[in-house]
């Protein structure tokens, strides 16, 4: 199929991410403002052989992924912060077990039932921290709507190249905003797939070396006859409660994803070289940002741009290294400043003879958009 | 006919079960169910949830999938839609399934997905000491419940016969070849099965109600039930109060995953010339 121009929705973008990617199974809820991602795969996964199910609720829908990817497919569930709680507890299972999924979150207003329609960006710790214990997991947050194609493409391939549960956090206006895309040629895309080992004999579901590597996974009903359990467990997958054991393996899953983390990274940039005033911001607040940072320039202010689409593991480099040059880093985010806990936290980082930006919080949390003259007013607030 | 020791993992034995328990008895039957069915080791896949019964999984060669509490249905259907050529068991408790895991437990049934599902019910949270659970008979004592249980417990296969499961039986760690009868039957039914066994805790439970040893606690199973066919036979006020053990519905129906099945074969006729998810999504966006 040749490449063409196409008027869609963020969802509608990030679904076909996933089907190009090789979506095989997609288990979900009924959540605003998702849906269109059910609906969607709904449609289409019985035209390819794949098998979509509505379950009962988001506990249900990512315990069906997990099995699903268990037996070797590629599978993925989409829902909003009242469901993206309700799976931290598998979310958790997908991570110490090594189960590669795919988890889309477009966020909305919260706590609670909040404002459903309305947008927000408050999900951010939650995707990081939100199941209980020590884990890793990856984020990445799209800011357009071919960035939700790209993004939800690129997250398949690292949960299927690093066994991790990986997150696409979206927002309703990144989830619902129309744009035109110009997708790839399909044909051209090589998704990966997890690697597999060759034959039962000596297969250890969990070895792999301690530095960090990925262990092969099996699918079952191939004739391994593995154990998979959220216990802490050796290498042969049993369980174990030795404290060697357990800490060895808390270590591996932390590298694990240390060592990806410079190959996942991802963000985008302008005029930063020699910017004074520095936006730091994702998804849906950063096209304000961008917007306000381009009059600064226009108005003579040194401003430049960094949004981030690799969220965890956290770019911390890049981030401090903005820190080092700029004077101040502004942080608009749909929430009272969990991004800007970060940004603080690496521009600590700096060496005293580089000297630290400031960080001003920039939080909204009524629902409604950034209007770009507020980013623009605290960039030139910060300027004087 | 390979030995019903060839079915476990025997480096991962001695398990981990109190003496006097019932949950290797169950398990037993079930080997012994799936060595006379003749099913391929490599092509059966046991799940469970959590809590004593659901360790079981851990010592059984079979791919096995230990999930978290109450879940082991929703991992079971993923499995299950996913490669429905797979034989799928679920492994689980009273607490498991009828409690945290009731919610799949009723959906799983109302979809018919063949699933055969054996519930270890042996009235009391085990794992935690003895909390009182949804099958706790009234007025019995559970470290939850020190002046007797209040709530009322649930049938469990009236449960799952009313949201549509297609086979349901009930036997206990006592009636063992009964036992083993019925889950063979379970696993030859194409659609939802669920076997609930009636086991002895006399750890928790039984010392809670005065029932400190196995036999003890077997003799109480045994006096608490009656087989259904017997009952039908006698005068109602001599099966008052009673479980019935047994094959208590056996209906079967249209089965889910090969429903969907269908459904994939009948899409994929209408859109003939389809070349895959993409151009599929092209062509309907358009």
């Amino acid at each position: 199929m040749t490449s063409k121009a196409k008027l869609m929705q963020g969802n509608e973008a990030c679904t076909i991410g996933a089907l190009a990617a090789g979506l095989e199974f997609y288990a979900g809820y009924p959540i605003t403002p998702s849906t269109e991602i059910a609906e969607l795969c709904a449609e289409e996964l019985p035209k390819v052989g794949g098998k979509f199910i509505q379950m009962e609720d988001e506990i249900g829908s990512i315990a069906a992924c997990i099995g699903a990817s268990l037996v070797g497919k590629k599978a993925m569930t989409a829902t909003s912060g009242p469901g993206f709680s309700l799976m931290q507890e598998c979310l958790g299972y997908a991570s110490l077990t090594e189960v590669p999924i795919v988890i889309v979150d477009v966020q909305r207003m919260g706590p609670s039932t909040g404002m459903p329609t309305s947008p927000a960006q408050g999900d951010l710790m939650q995707a990081r921290w939100g199941t209980h214990g020590d884990h890793p997991v990856v984020v990445l947050a799209p800011g357009n709507v071919k960035e939700c194609f790209e993004l939800t493409f690129k997250a398949f391939d690292i949960a299927e190249a690093w066994r991790v549960p990986v997150i696409v956090l979206m927002d309703e206006i990144i989830g619902h905003m129309r744009e035109k895309v110009v997708l790839p040629d399909f044909s051209t895309l090589k998704p990966k797939r997890r690697a597999a080992p060759s034959s039962p004999a000596l297969y250890k579901p969990y070895a792999a070396d301690s530095d960090g590597g990925v262990p092969l996974m099996a699918a079952f009903g191939e004739g391994y006859r593995a154990h998979v359990t959220g216990l802490f467990h050796d290498e042969a997958g049993r369980p174990s409660g030795k404290s060697e054991v357990a800490d060895a393996l808390m270590r591996r899953l932390a590298r694990k994803v240390e060592k990806a983390a410079s190959l996942i990274e991802e963000h985008f940039e302008e005029s930063l070289d020699d910017a004074e005033i520095v936006v730091v911001s994702f998804g849906c607040s950063a096209m304000s940002g961008l917007s306000a940072v381009r009059r600064a320039r226009r108005e003579g202010i040194k401003a430049g741009m960094l949004r981030l689409k690799t969220m965890w593991p956290f770019p911390d480099e890049l981030v401090a290294r903005v820190a080092a040059r700029a004077r101040c880093i502004v942080v608009p985010e749909m929430n009272l400043g969990q991004l800007a806990l970060e940004v603080e936290r690496t521009a600590c980082m700096c060496g005293a003879s580089t000297g630290r930006a400031a960080v001003k919080r920039l939080g909204k949390v009524n629902g409604e958009l950034f209007r770009p003259e507020e980013v623009y007013a605290s960039i030139e607030e910060a300027a004087r | 006919m390979s030995s019903t020791l060839s079915y476990f993992r025997q480096e991962s034995l001695p398990h981990i079960w109190c003496p006097g328990c019932g949950h290797g008895t169950v398990t037993g039957a079930l080997v012994r169910a799936i060595r006379r069915q003749g099913l391929d080791k490599n092509k059966v896949c046991i799940v469970s949830g959590i809590g004593c019964s659901s360790r079981a999984v851990g010592y059984l060669d079979f791919d096995t999938l230990h999930t978290a509490h109450g879940r082991a249905l929703a991992f079971a259907t993923g499995i299950k839609l996913a490669r429905p050529e797979l034989k799928v068991i679920v492994m689980t408790g009273d607490g498991d399934c009828a409690a945290i895991g009731g919610n799949h437990f009723i959906h799983a049934a109302r979809r018919n997905i063949d699933i055969t599902t054996i519930v270890m019910n042996n009235n009391i949270y085990g794992m935690t000491s003895g909390q009182y659970s949804p099958m706790t008979p009234k007025g019995m004592y559970g470290t939850t419940a020190p002046y007797g249980n209040l709530e009322r417990s649930f049938d469990l296969c009236e449960l799952a016969k009313a949201a549509g499961a297609t086979y349901v039986g009930r036997a206990t760690s006592y009636h063992v070849p009964l036992l083993i009868d019925l889950i063979e039957s379970a696993l030859q039914n194409k659609g939802f099965s669920m076997v609930e066994a009636i086991v002895q805790c006399p750890t928790y439970f039984g010392r809670k109600n005065k029932m400190g040893s196995p036999v003890e606690m077997l003799n109480w199973i045994k006096d608490g039930v009656v087989n259904v066919k017997a009952a039908a036979l006698l005068p109602p006020e001599k099966a008052a109060g009673k479980k019935l053990i047994g094959e208590l519905y056996n209906a079967p129906a249209p089965e889910f995953t090969a429903d969907y099945d269908e459904l994939i074969a009948k899409v994929q006729r209408t859109y003939e010339k389809f070349q895959g998810g993409l151009y599929g999504c092209a062509s309907n966006s358009d």
